[in-house]
């Protein structure tokens, strides 16, 4: 099929700009084709970034804020719906064989790249190629290894080249890639950045500075136009897109605002569509702009690592202890009162909305507060710990207002509740990385935000040598149910069994799951609210007209 | 004057070379590494990283090529922290609008700020003084992390009249705000400077002749006092000068004007080493070339000095 030059569509589209072609004559029409309500004539939409984004490369990117734009201007085989589903992208459909061990891809051949070249199998055989190979030292190139594709491991130690990684073009429309091991969730991982197509003769011609708008080739829904580092960028329609007419927002703006307080200041000015709410004012908020303010869970959970090596307090050694420590945090005071922004109490690692888990019956969750902390105190005295004991713990952070509050209220309950000390100690991050990963602590704040949507990327912390496992947590129970889940059609049982465990043995102590609270304007639809892991695409949203 | 101008650029180049290597020491020894995040890195993943930038090798050698690079190339590397950027890239694009708004904000300092010191001076008790003095102490007590969200919640929420941040090429609306925030402390300190440096003249001997021998008021504060009052005015603008024009990080970071003093701070957080050290030079030499401005300066304004 032929198609115009970019450049000639794009001065098309100014023509029409410029003699005042109305710009929904070049779509569908005023009205939103499948919800019917009438769209608004602005086409724009511009949101808060917190921090300039390190890369727009998608082999190279590690960062949220980087994938959210990423997401726009690259599509890979699946893209995730409104709730986190898989949505064909560039690949129409896939075929599972040799066990679930080989997933064959059809790609679409409608699908381009902004410059006009057609999409084949063969830029995501050079992508994956690139993602793994050490010459590229992708800080995410671990991610191809914990997807299975053979030989991923072996590529990045440089025992093996990068063309025996497991992944072939049997044609310009067929991709193939075989995995050492079954992955019952291996087409989830492909709406990660990692996966993403990138376009070879581009990055070749341009090393570093391919990702600049004037020199950016790209396979999505928009091309980056404009960018500032630290003050803006701007995305606009990429008219190759293979689904364009069903895109609606003509341009995507997102401003760096660091200070959140500020970037609230300017959305209510009118200057952000979409923008954070500052902790602590989302009851405020939601009171004075119900139609704006929004809450709705992330999968992400915040916890307490304990610290079971030898380096740490020997009281922490005993079950009891670690159990008392948990049963005496009233999670219910940290949600309502500190955070006060939809999170929720968490009794268990695993989110809450992780696709597919159903929340096991953790014994202490269901009990009162007072009955929680009346075994805290059973559990301490059992353990040979009174008041008298003069039990005290080092307890790090790393600095931030919001991890210090929260620091301060729980080491309060457990000096009031349990009589123990705790000596408050916060480091700069990369120092606060450093002291947590040689374990110099009794216990330490942390977080975990999934990689994919499902209950995995949160229990495999907990297995043995896991290099998130900061506490060095280790249970042969652990490491065989969680080796066992992975070849399971349906691994509910062994996760609910793993969360059991954790539980009995206090391996962390979990704080809350995490909600995300933000401000959109009301006219803006098409928002994912029901994506846990918030994937907003630019290409879904529309504007209504206002009444 | 020129073989002192010239033995002083001499005596930069070392102290330049002190300024690399003794950064250089400083970022490696402190804790924490570059690409460490919430997820440490495997070691296979992690020794890639690090022999694509070097630091694999001895420090010694990695200080040596560092500077060897910058000497023959005018390389200063690539961004650990920003992968699409080299740090010559980041310091073009920044250090133009740092440039912009901290010359511009200092201008508005020195000329309010000095006009201030002298009313408050020659009308000294009275409320013209009072009033100046208040004006500086007012802008003193006025940070400019508490002036910037005051002057986005007025001019931006209220009276909608400028933008809330950004900076667009530098375009009037988007430079208001961050030379009024960034001149307020620097032009109260200027004021104070120079309304007791005044005082301290217009009490000395030569002053007292002159207005003994009838010489108008104008020409005793404009022809005689002002140049000797400005001495430690002109001491004070050196370095204020380099400080305003790379930037502020409290400007960068509450107007998005994607200046240079935002990168260097996030840099230091992010163990960013390459964009530390190319941003502590571009620093350097601009304080080591000030320094020597304000003492040809000097002996401009007191030609007693010698050098």
């Amino acid at each position: 099929m032929y198609c115009l030059p970019p450049h000639i569509v794009l001065s098309f589209l100014a023509v029409c700009m410029v003699v005042g072609i109305p710009a929904e004559t070049l779509q569908a029409g005023s009205f939103h084709p499948e919800t019917g309500e009438e769209l608004s004539d602005n086409r724009t939409f511009s949101y808060r970034m917190l921090d300039e984004f390190p890369t727009l490369d998608p082999q190279l990117n590690q960062d949220s804020e980087g994938f959210d734009v990423i997401r726009d201007l690259f599509e890979g085989l699946y893209n995730q719906g409104e709730t986190g589903n898989l949505v064909p992208g560039v690949a129409e459909r896939h075929v599972i064989s040799n066990a679930n061990r080989t997933y064959t891809f059809h790609l679409r051949e409608m699908a381009k790249w902004s410059n006009g070249d057609p999409l084949t199998a063969f830029d995501f055989v050079y992508a994956w190629r690139r993602a793994v190979d050490p010459a590229t030292a992708s800080p995410y190139a671990w991610y191809v290894g914990l997807s299975m594709i053979s030989n991923a491991s072996k590529i990045i130690a440089g025992e093996k080249p990068p063309t025996e990684l497991g992944v072939t073009a049997v044609d310009d429309y067929t991709l193939e890639v075989h995995l050492k091991q079954p992955l019952p969730y291996f087409p989830e991982m492909t709406t990660y950045a990692t996966f993403f197509p990138t376009h070879r003769a581009t990055i070749e011609k341009y090393g570093i500075a391919w990702t600049r708008p004037e020199n950016i080739v790209s396979n999505g829904a928009y091309i980056l136009t404009e960018h500032v580092p630290k003050e803006y960028h701007t995305r606009e329609r990429n008219p190759y897109y293979w689904n364009n007419n069903a895109t609606f927002m003509e341009k995507v703006t997102g401003k760096v605002v660091n200070d959140e307080n500020l970037a609230l200041t300017r959305y209510l000015a009118g200057e952000l569509d979409m923008t954070g709410v500052p902790s602590g004012q989302y009851p405020n908020l939601v009171a004075d702009y119900p139609d704006e303010a929004k809450s709705v869970p992330i999968l992400c959970s915040y916890y307490f690592a304990i610290n079971h090596t030898d380096s740490a307090h020997p009281a922490l050694g005993d079950q009891r202890v670690r159990k008392a420590l948990s049963y005496a945090i009233d999670r219910d005071v940290i949600v309502q009162s500190v955070l006060k922004g939809g999170q929720y109490p968490a009794y268990s690692f695993t989110h809450w909305a992780t696709a597919g888990f159903r929340m096991p019956e953790i014994d202490y969750m269901k009990l009162s507060q007072a009955d929680r902390d009346s075994i805290a105190k059973s559990l301490m005295h059992e353990a040979g710990y009174g008041k008298e004991n003069d039990l005290k713990f080092t307890f790090i952070y790393n600095t931030s207002e919001a991890h210090k509050l929260i620091a301060t209220v729980v080491a309060q309950m457990w000096k009031q509740k349990l009589g123990i000390e705790i000596e408050l100690v916060n480091y700069e991050w990369k120092t606060y990385l450093d002291i947590r990963s040689t374990q110099q602590f009794d216990l330490a704040r942390a977080g975990w935000c999934g990689d994919y949507n499902e209950a995995s990327t949160f229990l495999d912390i907990m297995t043995t040598g896991n290099t998130i496992n900061s506490g060095r947590f280790s249970n042969a129970e652990v490491d065989l149910l969680m080796q066992e889940a992975k070849k399971q059609a349906d691994p509910q049982s062994h996760y609910s069994e793993v969360e059991t465990i954790l539980a009995d043995e206090m391996a962390i102590i979990p704080v809350y799951h995490y909600a995300s609270a933000f401000m959109l304007k009301p006219d803006v639809k098409g928002w994912p609210y029901d994506n846990v892991q918030k994937q907003w695409y630019s290409k879904d949203l529309y504007r209504v007209k206002e009444m | 004057m020129a073989s002192y101008i010239i033995r002083r650029i001499l005596i930069g180049i070392p102290t330049i070379l002190a300024l690399v290597v003794f950064s250089y020491l400083l970022i490696v020894v402190a804790p924490g590494s570059p690409f460490a995040g919430e997820r440490p890195l495997p070691p296979d993943v992690l020794a890639n990283i690090e022999a694509r930038y070097g630091l694999d090798r001895p420090l010694a050698e990695q200080i040596a090529s560092y500077v060897w690079r910058i000497v023959m190339d005018f390389d200063f590397g690539p961004s650990f922290a920003y992968q699409d950027r080299t740090v010559t890239d980041i310091v073009l694009q920044g250090f133009p609008v740092t440039l912009t708004y901290g010359f511009l904000a200092f201008l508005v300092s020195v000329l309010v700020g000095v006009t201030l010191g002298i009313v408050a001076a020659i009308r000294k008790n009275t409320w013209l003084d009072y009033l100046a003095v208040g004006i500086s102490i007012g802008a003193q007590a006025l940070p400019n992390f508490v002036m910037a969200p005051i002057l986005v919640l007025v001019f931006t929420l209220w009276l909608g009249v400028l933008p809330g941040g950004g900076w667009q090429g530098g375009q009037l609306p988007y430079l208001v705000m961050p030379v009024i925030a960034l001149s307020t402390s620097f032009m109260a300190s200027i004021a104070r400077i120079t309304r007791s440096s005044m005082l301290e003249v217009l009490n000395a001997d030569f002053i007292l002749t002159a207005r003994a021998m009838g010489l108008g008021f104008g020409r005793i504060i404009f022809s005689h006092a002002l140049k000797p009052a400005m001495l430690p005015v002109v001491s004070y603008l050196g370095p204020t000068f380099v400080g305003m024009i790379t930037g502020s990080v409290v400007i960068d970071m509450y107007f998005s004007t994607g200046g240079i003093g935002q990168f260097f701070v996030n840099a230091a957080i992010n163990r960013d080493y390459p964009l530390i050290m190319g941003i502590t030079i571009l620093t350097g030499c601009l304080t080591v070339t000030f320094n020597l401005v304000v003492d040809v300066l000097y002996a401009w304004i007191d030609p007693r000095i010698r050098y």
